[in-house]
């Protein structure tokens, strides 16, 4: 394996711990990952990915930079990939899915807040992660009050937060605001680039991150296969990696597993036996390596068939319309994708609802299990008229309310268990 | 055939085997350091075609036995058609959970809550709570049933509590108020979660804590519905894995 201490060390990484993370991430990912049966050879480029997360993808961000380009780094799917990529930029997504340096994170931060963005301040304190350290900008997005105040707090500690404020309804002036911050961004990014965004060069970029989604979309439909061709957990992984990787490299590669994956549908092979209790997902989003719900599920006899989450559906299922002549009219394509986001802050957010309706029928789930990060308000707060929606719609629902940790770990198997013993029985 | 369940709990373990659809045995043991073991000593002499073993030590036994496990709850719901063929909404309050559950007119499982990850409003928490006021369990429910007032008690958590009835006694609480204000504060998280997931019908109490009558007669009031204890409300879980067996084809 190459020694990329070096590469670290001049990212101005701690070392020691970051190789203490990596060891574990390494365990983990074996224990969860490699130990599954009867995985598409198509994973294999993922778990490539996986080992070289904080190697060869870093070696090429940095590559990037030498050549010019900009490195955008941010946490949230409202922040479009396609403007960055329009200015030859890389566009990562960082990853806030560890319970990694709690301790240090409560040094600046109330106790009871959700693990993501403790996981976030957790490695800039921690001097861990090489991709918020490779950042040129780090994009700090106002959804939750959470966030917005994190961010606040977050500031001073990187070198470049750029804040991006989003609306919280769906009216035409949102909109309007929503057009107006990207189009503020876009005047950040070119002048961080130095280049400007043409009608070229943002056509390209749009053509290319929808290349992307159809990849993930095309995955997500091959889902709704019984008895499922690929895992809940295999499939969250190309979801996460959606995020870091190259994307003309990414899209091929979950292009060539798709490939695979029609070829099982039709052999009738899959990871689970046929007639695997079916569960779709939905909630808060899970960052790598946050694959604690999805492995208890799945060692629980159940399998996820879709993920309502913005490491999922809620990110990837709108297209960008390629449509316009001007940067402004591209860009009005490109604010009109967005919008449709149904996150939790929005209020009221029904399209959310009636698209985890919609999931559940087309993939042919028996049940949903709602997901949210304690102290997330937003989804824990929609979580109790989406459960009793569904329930009344005929789809039984299980709400679940975890961190990161895992000693809440038996309690939560027993809960899964049981929804899973109430789908049987339907 | 008989048909034995065998229910894993973190203070109690209950062996229960059925034969011809009556419960022809029954049996507990205090779950000690060594649950496997202690399992193993109950079981000891006794005769069965077929187990299934619950509770939270199911996946325990699984290992040793090989047998289908299945959940406290789909137990719990089993164990309480056995004694109620109309059962509706069930309170199960043990150990270190609670559950509340609710039945469809099949009398599947249909919803179901249970505390969070610790032990607050549970057995233990009713245990520590009666050794902090000097009670044996049988005294402090007793005491709290004589209290004619009752002291607030704020905390649920075990650790908390406790502090807060150490303060209460030292400003010179009397010791049967404070009791009883223990015991309103689990039935109050109790009916909290009942009426989440079971809001109509009789309540099924099953459970260690369904032997003390103070919270029993509280959860009468707070629900303003019946409430109706089994003969032996912690073999619940054990009959129902049993029932289990039985159906296992």
């Amino acid at each position: 394996m190459t020694d990329y201490t070096q590469m670290w060390e001049s990212l101005g990484l701690d070392i020691k711990t970051h190789d203490a993370l990596l060891a574990g991430l390494g365990k983990a990912y074996t224990d969860i990952f490699l130990s599954q049966k009867n995985r598409p050879e198509g994973m294999k480029y993922f778990d490539f990915v996986m080992s070289e997360v904080h190697g060869l993808r870093i070696k090429e961000l940095v590559d990037a930079k030498e050549q010019g380009r900009v490195i955008i780094g941010s946490y949230c799917v409202f922040v479009p990939e396609e403007l960055v990529l329009a200015v030859d930029g890389v566009a990562v997504g960082l990853c806030a899915g560890a319970e990694f340096n709690f301790e240090g994170a409560e040094t600046l931060l109330p106790r009871n807040t959700c693990s993501l963005i403790k996981s976030a301040f957790g490695f800039k304190l921690g001097k861990v992660c090489p991709y918020l350290e490779s950042c040129d900008v780090i994009v700090g997005e106002n959804t939750c009050d959470g966030k917005k105040k994190a961010y606040e707090i977050m500031g001073p500690l990187v070198k470049n937060l750029y804040i991006m404020d989003l609306p919280q309804t769906k009216s035409d002036m949102a909109k309007a605001v929503l057009k107006e911050e990207y189009r503020k961004f876009i005047e950040k990014l070119e002048n961080v680039s130095g280049k400007k965004i043409t009608v070229a060069s943002l056509k390209k970029a749009v053509e290319l991150v929808n290349a992307k989604r159809r990849a993930v979309k095309r995955l997500a439909a091959i889902r709704a296969a019984d008895p499922a061709p690929i895992s809940g957990l295999d499939s969250l992984l190309v979801n996460q990696v959606f995020f870091h990787d190259d994307p003309v490299r990414f899209t091929d590669a979950v292009n060539k597993l798709c490939d695979e994956l029609e070829v099982r549908v039709k052999n009738h092979n899959g990871v689970f036996p046929k007639g695997t209790t079916r569960v779709v997902v939905s909630g808060c989003p899970m960052a790598v390596p946050n694959w604690k719900l999805p492995f208890l599920i799945e060692s629980s006899y159940a399998v996820i068939v879709g993920e309502e989450s913005c490491v999922g559906e809620r990110g990837s299922r709108w297209l960008t319309e390629v449509k316009g002549n001007t940067v402004d009219e591209l860009l009005d394509a490109i604010t009109d994708r967005y919008f449709n986001i149904d996150c939790a802050v929005f209020t009221p957010n029904p399209s959310r609802l009636d698209y985890i309706k919609e999931m559940t029928k087309k993939l042919h789930a028996q049940g949903v299990i709602h997901y949210s990060l304690q102290f997330c308000q937003p989804y824990i707060m929609e979580s109790g008229p989406v459960e009793k929606e569904l329930e009344k719609s005929g789809i039984p629902t299980l709400r679940l309310e975890t961190d990161y940790g895992m000693e809440d770990a038996g309690q939560l198997k027993t809960r899964i268990e049981a929804f899973g013993e109430r789908l049987k029985k339907k | 055939m008989r048909f034995a369940g065998i229910d894993i709990g973190s203070r109690t373990i209950k062996l229960a085997v059925i034969e011809n659809g009556e419960l022809i045995l029954s049996r507990k043991i205090v779950t000690s350091h060594d649950p496997l073991g202690t399992a193993r000593e109950l079981m000891a002499d006794t005769v069965f075609d077929r187990i299934t073993a619950t509770g939270y030590g199911r996946y325990l036994i699984k290992g040793h036995l090989s047998c289908p496990v299945i959940t406290e709850i789909t137990a719990f719901v089993l164990g309480a058609r056995f004694f109620s063929d109309s059962c509706g909404s069930i309170l199960d309050i043990g150990g270190q959970d609670t559950k509340a559950i609710s039945l469809d007119s099949r009398g599947d499982l249909c919803k179901f809550e249970m505390n969070d990850r610790c032990a607050a409003g549970t057995g233990r928490f009713l245990e520590v709570m009666a050794t902090v006021l000097g009670f044996t369990l049988e005294e402090f429910s007793a005491a709290a049933l004589s209290a004619t007032r009752a002291e607030k008690i704020n905390s649920m958590c075990t650790v908390f509590a406790e502090s807060e009835v150490v303060s209460l006694i030292s400003q010179g609480a009397l010791r049967n108020e404070v009791a009883l204000g223990i015991h309103k504060s689990i039935v109050s998280r109790s009916a909290g979660l009942l009426k989440r997931v079971a809001p109509t019908e009789i309540i099924f109490f099953a459970g260690g804590v369904a032997l003390n009558d103070c919270v029993r007669i509280l959860l009468e009031n707070e629900m303003g519905r019946p409430v109706f204890v089994p003969p032996d409300p912690q073999i619940v879980g054990a009959i129902g894995a049993a029932l289990s067996a039985s159906e296992e084809v």
